[in-house]
Order: C-alpha cells, then structure tokens, then sequence
C-alpha cells in the first residue's frame, strides 16, 4: 500500500490485491469474544501492523489464522484458498509462517539445525525418505540456503552452535531466519522487538523491510508505537476483538477512537 | 570370599539373554523418549504385546515365523491405537494413559475371562522348541574360561539377541540422523515451534512410538523364546522404569547409551546380589543384622541411590554431552 494508492481508511475497507482475507471470524473464550471481525483484508507485498491494548485479540487473530487456534465461526483464505479447518503444519506448508511471542527456538539443535528442520523441501524428513536414503542432495542445498540466511541475520558465527546458548535478541533473529527456510509468502511476527535490546532492534527492522523488499507480505503485532510509525505501510487497529481503525500509520496515529482504545474515555474531560 | 564369582555373576549378566532383551527395549525406548520426547510410561505393554502375539500363534498351531510377525505386529497396532487418541493432547496425557492402558492390557490377559487365549495367570510353557531347534551349539557345552561360561543353549540366545540389539541400533542411527530424526529431535524441543514450521508433529510422534514399540515387541519375543515361558506378571510396570533408568543412566538421546545403560544396569545390579548373599552367609555380623531375603533387597537400594547420585552429577547420563545447553535455556 504505496502512499500512492488511494484506499478509504475505514475498517475492513477492501484492497488492490489482497493476500490474506477474513470474513466473519469470531472466537470466543468462555464468555469473553476474544475476535470477532467482520471483514479484514491483508495487501499484498506490504508491512501491515496489528495493535490495540492488550486483551485485544492480537495474538488470537494469529493463533486463528496459522491453525493454532479454531474459530467458531467465518472464512479466511490465503491467496483464496479457504484455510477454516487446515491444521497448522498446513498452513505452514502453504506459505504462512508465524513466529511466537515467546520465542521457540530448538535449544538441544545447533542453529544450523534448527534453520534445517524448516527446509521446505527434504525427502529424507519423511520416513520412507530416511530408511531409503537419497536425501544428502536436498540435504546441501538447504545447508547452502541456511548459510545464506544466517550470514544476512548476522548468525553466521553461531552456526554450530546449540540454540540454548543464543541470547534472547539473537533468539528472535533466529526465529525469524528460520520462517524463511519455509519459503513464506506470508510472515506473522508476533511481537518481534519485544525484549530486544535498542541497538539490535533497529537490525531486526531493517530484516523485517528485507522481507518486504524480497516480496513477501509481513503481518506484525507489536506494542512499540515508535517501531509501528517508522516501518508499517498500513496499520490494523484492533479493540475487544474488533477492527477498530485501519489506515497508514500517520492517520491512525491522530484517529480519535484509537486514542480513545488506547488512553481511555475520559481522556480531555474535566476531571474537576 | 570368591571375589571372582561375584565378579562372574555380574558379567554374565550383562552379557546374557536377559540383558539383550532389556537393551532392545531400551532402544526402542530411547527412539521414544530420548528423541521424541514421548513420556511412554506403558512401554512393557509393547513387550507384553509382542511376546504374547508370537506365544499365542505358535499355541494355536502357527509357525515360530509367523509368530514373530504377528508379535510384531500386534506392538506396531498397540503403538497406532494408543496414538492416535493420545498423541495429540499434551505430553502429561500421554504419560498417564500409557501406563493405565498397560496395566489394562496386564490384568485383562491375566484375567480368567480370557484364559482360554491367554493362559491366566500361569501363560504358556515350552513354545519355543522350533527356536531351540535351530541352535547350532552342542546344547550342554560350555563356552568361555574359568568362572565366565555359559551353556550352549544361552550361547544361541545370546547372539540371537546381541545381533538383534545391533540390527536395532543401526536402524535407529540411520533415522536419527537423517532429517526425519531430526525433526523428531525438534519435536522433544518445542512441538509448537516445529508445528510452525510446516512439520506434522502428531503424524513423526506416532511414527516413533510405533517403531520404538515394535522394537520392544521384539525384545518381549526375545525373552519369551529365552525363558520359554511366559506369565502376565512379568509385565508389571515396573519393568518399563527399570528401563527408563536403563535409559537415563547410559544417556538419553543418545546411539549407545540405551545399550550401556542396560548392560551396566544388569552388572552392577546381579554383581551386588551375588556380593550381599555372600556377605550375609560368610560375614557374621551381617548374617545376624540381615535375614537372606533382606540381603536381597540391597541391591534396589543401591540402584536408587545410584539413581539419585547420577541425577546430581551426571543427569545427561554417561553418555549424553553436558554442553547440550539446556542450562542456558
């Protein structure tokens, strides 16, 4: 969504070319809605930002979406195909990757390992495969293709080493390094910068722009305003489960009803 | 004192028919726990399972071959019907049921409902003759030097189980180290992290629980072919712990740790049997604090404390790399 391209900045507002789209989704935990969105469309080849206070069904709308989760009712197709009851490793496989919000990275598997489990194609991962051999093919392209992903993430050095020596920014980079071996169209970032230092948090944004430019799309839930100002092409404002507001970051930044979910109702009342 | 007999006792042990089909188990165990990370609790079912299935063809008229199939068998659908109910929860189901369903499957097969297949509580006795039969070694003679013989009979179940135990080992290597053991290895991890990445968890965890079954259904027809007999009873529980210490002490996810694991478990545990009941007939003052059947219970002491030390100093087991990084995560 170039500054460009002249979409209405309303909730669920249809786009050019949409990657992602939902129609009715609603979960519901107990008697909490956790979501519930009409109609959400995710523009292809663009940083897309989900906020919205906490308990605002970010990370539901993600679980949802990558087959973590099942809704109890709606659509929501990738590239339009229905993804309602697909299992996770599915929707992996399809070309949607999530990372977590607590990051899980393989500790007892070196780096270069934990890259390699991803690797999109391998024979040998299958069990005929691996009683029948045949894979060390596969098995050096993916090496070559790791290699290359880890040297641009800055990981090259810890390539043999055990993830569970990692700190947690590098944990977080490498979370994000091994989505790619999966190929993705679609990369979900749940909170990547949380608990990164400053320093490497302006690195991993400049990966997360990489993405975008190498074509994929990125959907990013992430509480730092600063960091969704500066890299979003369009944000997604969610609030008790709905899509509240959606537009480029600077509109949504002065939107009175996100202000309103964000800070409160009261807020420019009288107090007295 | 014969120091050397004690010594003889605890050899012989560890190289023996029974300890063949303990490392056997183990290996099938380690593929489960030690790889996949599966809590199997019930793993003496899949022997129970196996060596019941090849008993129970051969007493009804089957041939020995075809005995050993379906033994197998029966382990690789016990693995399938125990899954898929349980494997997708989280691990602490699949821990409890798999040790409620071998103690069903126990009780039912000891039961006198199913005697008429089963045998009860006594089984069966002298089904292996075509197995024996095969032996080549004169069945009386013995074999080694000095106190370290055994007959010709045990000699022919000792290769049979040890080249068993090999075959398993190699299996196991060669998936472990492709890349399907290597997903296995990140499902112990971080089942959700490797969900995330487009592996279907449910579908490698029921796979290794049904080929580590079948390995132990191997083991559970090894040793009813040794003993030739065959009893619910020697299928309480308390075999699949003896096992998982087996386990734990060699190393867990590792190649050989399931077989040292159960050669020094048998050494150490036959060698201090034969030192108490010499202790406790030769030496007077322990002969008056212990009674015989008190000196045998000795030996589960110091397996327990063995037990415990190995957890404080050693816990990746003696084969297992300290540096795994499990304390940095």
């Amino acid at each position: 969504m170039r500054p460009e391209v002249d979409i209405v900045h309303e909730p669920g507002v249809a786009k050019p070319d949409p990657v992602l789209t939902i129609d009715g989704m609603r979960r519901a935990f107990g008697g909490l809605q956790a979501v519930d969105i009409a109609h959400l469309e995710v523009q292809r080849n663009t940083i897309t930002s989900i906020i919205g206070p906490n308990g605002a069904g970010k990370t539901t709308l993600f679980n949802l979406l990558t087959g973590f989760d099942t809704p109890d009712a709606g659509h929501y197709a990738l590239d339009g195909r229905l993804l309602v009851g697909i299992p996770a490793h599915r929707v992996a496989q399809r070309g949607m990757v999530r990372t977590f919000q607590l990051t899980k990275v393989l500790p007892r598997l070196t780096v270069l390992e934990n890259m390699l489990v991803a690797a999109k194609t391998q024979p040998g991962a299958s069990l005929r495969g691996a009683i029948v051999g045949g894979w060390h093919g596969a098995e050096r392209q993916n090496q070559d293709q790791a290699s290359e992903i880890l040297e641009r993430f800055g990981l090259a050095a810890m390539t043999d080493e055990f993830a569970g020596r990692l700190s947690g920014g590098q944990r977080k980079l490498l979370e994000m390094a091994r989505a790619l071996m999966v190929m993705p169209t679609v990369v979900m970032l749940d909170e990547p910068t949380a608990g990164v230092n400053p320093v490497l948090i302006q690195s991993l944004l400049e990966h997360i722009k990489d993405l975008r430019e190498s074509g994929m799309t990125v959907l990013f839930v992430e509480h730092d305003m600063d960091v969704v100002q500066s890299i979003s092409d369009w944000v997604v404002v969610l609030a008790e489960g709905h899509v509240i507001a959606e537009g480029p970051p600077g509109v949504i930044a002065r939107n009175p009803e996100v202000i309103e979910a964000y800070l409160g109702r009261h807020r420019g009342e009288d107090v007295a | 004192m014969d120091w050397l007999q004690i010594l003889a006792a605890g050899v012989l042990a560890a190289i023996g028919p029974i300890t063949a089909a303990y490392a056997l188990s183990a290996i099938g165990l380690n593929l489960q726990f030690g790889y996949a990370g599966l809590l199997n609790f019930g793993h003496v079912a899949f022997m129970l399972v196996g060596a019941y299935g090849m008993v129970m063809t051969v007493e009804f008229g089957g041939p020995l071959w075809l005995g050993i199939i379906v033994g197998i068998a029966a382990a690789m659908l016990l693995g399938l019907l125990l899954g898929i109910p349980t494997l997708r929860l989280r691990a602490d189901y699949f821990a409890i049921t798999s040790i409620a369903v071998a103690e069903v499957i126990r009780l039912v097969v000891r039961s006198s409902w199913a005697e008429p297949l089963t045998g009860g509580v006594f089984g069966y006795q002298g089904f292996a003759g075509d197995f024996h039969a095969l032996n080549p070694f004169p069945v009386t003679e013995l074999y080694g030097f000095g106190q370290f013989v055994v007959t010709g009979r045990s000699l022919w179940v000792i290769v049979v189980g040890w080249s068993l135990v090999l075959l398993a080992t190699l299996l196991v290597a060669r998936l472990i180290r492709s890349p399907w053991g290597r997903v296995l290895r990140a499902i112990r991890e971080d089942e959700d992290a490797t969900r995330s990445v487009g592996k279907n968890v449910f579908g490698y965890k029921l796979q290794a629980l049904m080929i580590g079954g079948a390995i132990a259904g191997v083991a559970g027809i090894l040793l009813a072919l040794d003993q030739q007999s065959i009893y619910p009873d020697a299928f309480e529980p308390r075999v699949t712990f003896i096992l998982f210490v087996m386990v734990i002490l060699g190393g867990a996810g590792t190649i050989w740790g399931p077989i040292l694991g159960a050669a020094l478990f048998n050494f150490l545990f036959f060698m201090t049997d034969a030192l108490m009941a010499r202790l406790q007939a030769n030496v007077d003052w322990i002969g008056d604090l212990l009674s015989p059947a008190e000196a045998g219970l000795i030996k589960y002491i110091l397996v327990g404390v063995a037990l415990m030390l190995l957890m404080v100093f050693r816990p990746q087991g003696l084969l297992g790399r300290r540096e795994d990084g499990r304390d940095a995560s």
